[in-house]
């Protein structure tokens, strides 16, 4: 992760070395549903030039925090009930809007997640990276674009240089947030409150991000709250960590003390729980055992390394070769997937890893006959699959089922849990009486974690974690004998993440599964998989054992991808070590 | 809406319905307004066409509860009879409309490419017309008919349900649960009906119920051309038509058919409403 960075020429400017402090913050939206105290009683200060992580999981509180800063909360329902933000001797709370607007972007910036709908549409780049220096009267526009095209040569954009008018659909997304940060930046602010802002990107794209990040902000002496799912990734980048857990902090301290000697039990669980490339268990430790204590059987089964398949005694389940996949669009076909082949053993994992846009849901989509595909050919117990007879349709489609990235967007909210789950039996005939499926979905359901009480429920009424065990449930209705993930972990927090993981490796043992498990996360591939092939720009760059893929990659993209990965998310016994400030 | 499946769908439905008190009262408001449309031209010891030029522009009294108008008809008899046909035009032209226009949009959203290219320019077309001379072509052609009313208005109103439709539909189309129906083996027609109508049952209600008191006036529009409902004959649109014009010798004459019309619509948007959140599995149940 390094990078040369252009060194930023220091002018001469007067800045107010702020001190945030904020003291016993409580924050409660009212809604319908009652008073959800989102934020309580946090306590955090950032001192000048320190660059401090802030982690939870979704509702942990963390953005609220980062945006009562700023007073950005949506105000009702959000309510600041009680507490200081001191921000150089001053306190926010007592600002009207008129005060805010001048600190805000001047001495206090902000980046937000998705670098897709952060920047106007209709205003260019430039003209919107130039923006905050004239609103608060810094420069005069002509210096202020000067300023601005210079910030954006620093963080990489290059582009502005000749193209000065560019907009900002013509950049991708990792250039979209560089120019973020440009923005965020370019009024040289004492302190960077930065919300999620690499969790939209590729792995790649991620850690040039990150290291332009870091380095503009150490150069410009800039303090920075980074607020973050993944601990991982703000240890590369914090001196000091701060955790979150249902709207308190329970842990503060230096980030290699943070990993070297957890303190709290949900600190604990979130270092342990997430797949690291290094460490094969058979089942990942959860949040749940940490905070209540475990049993025997479970704490030797994460010791225990999982049993490597012999996969050479295995036969060839899938075997897919040369598929071509296009999509038509106004400028001509695009090929999602160009000629790409694999071969799936039954009963294995089969990882397929790659960033976004490298075809690889494609593909997974293709092989259910869920994308047209233009040629190459599936052969699936080395048989061509035939759609054309309703009894081999019924079969093809029994016998292979999906698992989707979003467990909110894939159950039809109009229908409850037993009618979801009812469904695909009477379709295919399975089970002769209704009384026979209902009691079918009542295993399922106690199969996947859940019980019979939720039969008639809406999916609206499940958490995220929740609705995936039902997706799951609803993928082996028809008993199935392969599956395909697709990013099926991607949208969750890690304690969520751990168990749906550990749910699928025991599934897999008890059914005899097979798997095509997708995602972008090599951590995350590396722990379910047996074999994992990896996919860029529609083509399979590389193919082989999960274990060798990582110790020897062959290709260069597989060694950009595995250089990526922030270093705690490589190893367990990950460490630290730099002075701490 | 959702046919076989909707046993708990429905009895959930019925439950936050009836907890919803504005809707219900809507709901007993329409019922009641029905039923005076159905029993009141038998009950009135007057016919709607009946004429007495001795007693014109009475003003409402013991003989004439609602007073006569500038003939001497009795208003009551004229308001309620009137009340058939609007509420008949009004429903009737509506379902036609949903129908016609869900079931093509759908269609045409669900298929999508060149087929709902064209589908979708058909309807451009048809937008094109001007709606006065496509009714007057009609009647040319079949001659002045109750039915083509509903026919004429149904015709015009369905498009915009289509459009709705067909937007929503492609939306949905996409979601991963559709997808996760076609992985499951679903044939088209059980994704089309159980999986995607019922989801899209939120804008369809809100722009039905937008739909009912639009065709009602259309309806007085086309009765004023001449081309609708001919007098003797009334309906609400009509009467409210004269009324205005006699507004300041006899305002009843305008109260009377006023009141009855806003009161349907009125509660005819509120019952839209409160079906929208009762058929929404989303909104909570108290």
């Amino acid at each position: 992760m390094v990078f040369e960075m252009p060194s930023i020429q220091n002018r001469p400017r007067t800045k107010i070395m702020g001190n945030l402090d904020i003291q016993n913050l409580k924050v409660s939206f009212h809604t319908r549903e009652g008073i959800i105290h989102a934020v309580d009683g946090v306590d955090l200060s950032i001192k000048p030039g320190e660059i401090v992580g802030l982690v939870g999981e979704s509702g942990s509180g963390k953005s609220v925090t980062c945006n009562s800063v700023l007073k950005l909360l949506p105000v009702p329902p959000a309510r600041i009930e009680k507490g200081q933000i001191e921000w150089s001797g001053k306190d926010l709370i007592d600002h009207d809007e008129q005060n805010m607007q001048a600190i805000r972007g001047k001495e206090i910036s902000m980046i937000f997640q998705d670098p897709m709908s952060c920047l106007n549409p209709y205003l260019s780049v430039l003209e919107q990276v130039a923006e905050p220096l004239v609103i608060h009267g810094m420069a005069s526009l002509e210096d202020a674009r000067k300023q601005a095209s210079e910030m954006l040569v620093n963080v990489g954009v290059q582009r502005v240089v000749d193209h000065p008018h560019a907009y900002p659909h013509e950049f991708s997304g990792g250039m979209r947030q560089r120019a973020m940060i440009a923005m965020a930046l370019v009024t040289k602010p004492s302190l960077l409150l930065a919300d999620e802002p690499t969790t939209a990107l590729d792995v790649t794209v991620q850690a040039k991000v990150l290291s332009i990040l870091k380095t503009l902000c150490t150069d410009l002496g800039v303090s920075v709250l980074f607020v973050s799912h993944d601990l991982g990734l703000v240890a590369e980048l914090a001196d000091r960590v701060v955790v979150m857990y249902r709207g308190k902090v329970v842990e503060q301290n230096h980030t290699g003390s943070i990993f070297s000697n957890p303190q709290h039990p949900y600190v604990k669980a979130l270092i342990a729980c997430r797949p690291t490339l290094e460490s094969n268990p058979v089942r990942l430790p959860t949040v749940d055992d940490f905070m209540n204590p475990k049993t025997g059987k479970e704490e030797a089964l994460e010791k225990l390394v999982a049993p490597s398949l012999n996969l050479d005694s295995q036969e060839t389940l899938l075997q897919v070769e040369n598929l071509v996949v296009e999509f038509p669009t106004e400028d001509g076909p695009v090929r999602a997937v160009d000629g790409a082949s694999l071969m799936i053993r039954k009963g294995s994992t089969h990882g397929l890893v790659g960033e976004s846009g490298s075809g690889k849901t494609t593909l997974g989509r293709s092989i259910l006959h869920l994308a047209q595909l233009m040629s190459g050919s599936i052969l699936y117990q080395g048989k061509p699959i035939n759609l054309d007879h309703p009894d081999d349709r019924s079969k093809f489609r029994k016998s292979m089922q999906i698992i989707f990235q979003d467990p909110y967007a894939s159950l039809n909210p109009r229908l409850t849990i037993e009618q979801t789950l009812l469904e695909p039996m009477k379709v295919h005939g399975i089970g002769s009486s209704r009384k026979e499926r209902i009691e079918r979905v009542i295993n399922l359901l106690e199969e996947v974690g859940l019980g019979e009480e939720y039969l008639h429920r809406y999916p609206h009424e499940f958490s995220g974690g929740q609705r995936q065990r039902i997706c799951v449930a609803r993928a082996l209705t028809t008993e199935p004998e392969f599956i395909v993930c697709d990013e099926c972990v991607s949208a969750m927090d890690v304690s969520v993440q751990a168990q749906v993981l550990n749910l699928l490796r025991s599934l897999q043992a008890s059914r005899n599964l097979t798997y095509l498990f997708i995602s972008h996360d090599l951590g995350v591939v590396k722990f379910m998989s047996d074999e994992i092939s990896v996919m860029q720009n529609g083509k399979i760059v590389e193919n082989g054992l999960a274990d060798d893929l990582y110790r020897s990659p062959k290709s260069d993209y597989t060694r950009k991808l595995l250089n990526s990965i922030p270093l705690a998310n490589r190893s367990a016994n990950f460490q630290i070590n730099r002075p701490s400030v | 809406m959702s046919l076989e499946t909707s046993s708990s769908l429905g009895r959930d439905a019925w439950l936050r319905l009836r907890a919803n008190r504005m809707s219900m009262i809507s709901l007993f408001i329409l019922i009641g307004i029905a039923f005076v449309s159905i029993f009141g031209p038998a009950l009135s010891s007057y016919d709607y066409d009946q004429q007495n030029l001795d007693r014109v522009f009475e003003s409402p009294g013991k003989d004439h509860i609602f007073g006569t108008d500038n003939l001497g008809r009795d208003l009551f008899a004229r308001t309620t009879y009137g009340g058939r046909i609007s509420l008949a035009v009004g429903l009737l032209a509506t379902v036609v409309s949903l129908v016609i226009g869900v079931s093509y949009g759908m269609f045409s959203g669900y298929i999508g490419g060149r087929i709902d290219t064209w589908m979708m320019r058909a309807v451009d077309v048809l937008y094109a017309l001007p709606f006065t001379i496509f009714v007057i072509l009609l009647m040319v052609l079949f001659g002045r008919n109750f039915l083509l009313l509903f026919i004429a208005i149904g015709a015009v109103e369905w498009l915009t349900m289509a459009r709705i439709t067909r937007a929503q539909t492609m939306n949905l189309k996409k979601s991963e649960f559709i997808e996760a129906a076609r992985a499951l083996g679903y044939s088209h027609g059980r994704i089309l009906f159980r999986h995607l109508l019922p989801n899209l049952i939120g804008p369809i209600i809100v722009y039905a119920t937008l739909t009912v008191p639009a065709v009602m006036l259309l309806e007085a529009v086309l009765s004023f051309l001449g081309l609708g409902i001919q007098a003797p004959m009334s309906s609400w649109g009509s009467l409210i038509k004269e009324g205005a014009e006699k507004m300041d010798a006899a305002p009843w004459l305008l109260l009377f058919p006023g009141i009855f019309f806003c009161l349907s619509l009125f509660a005819l948007n509120f019952l839209g409403d409160g079906l929208r959140d009762a058929l929404d599995p989303k909104s909570s149940k108290d």
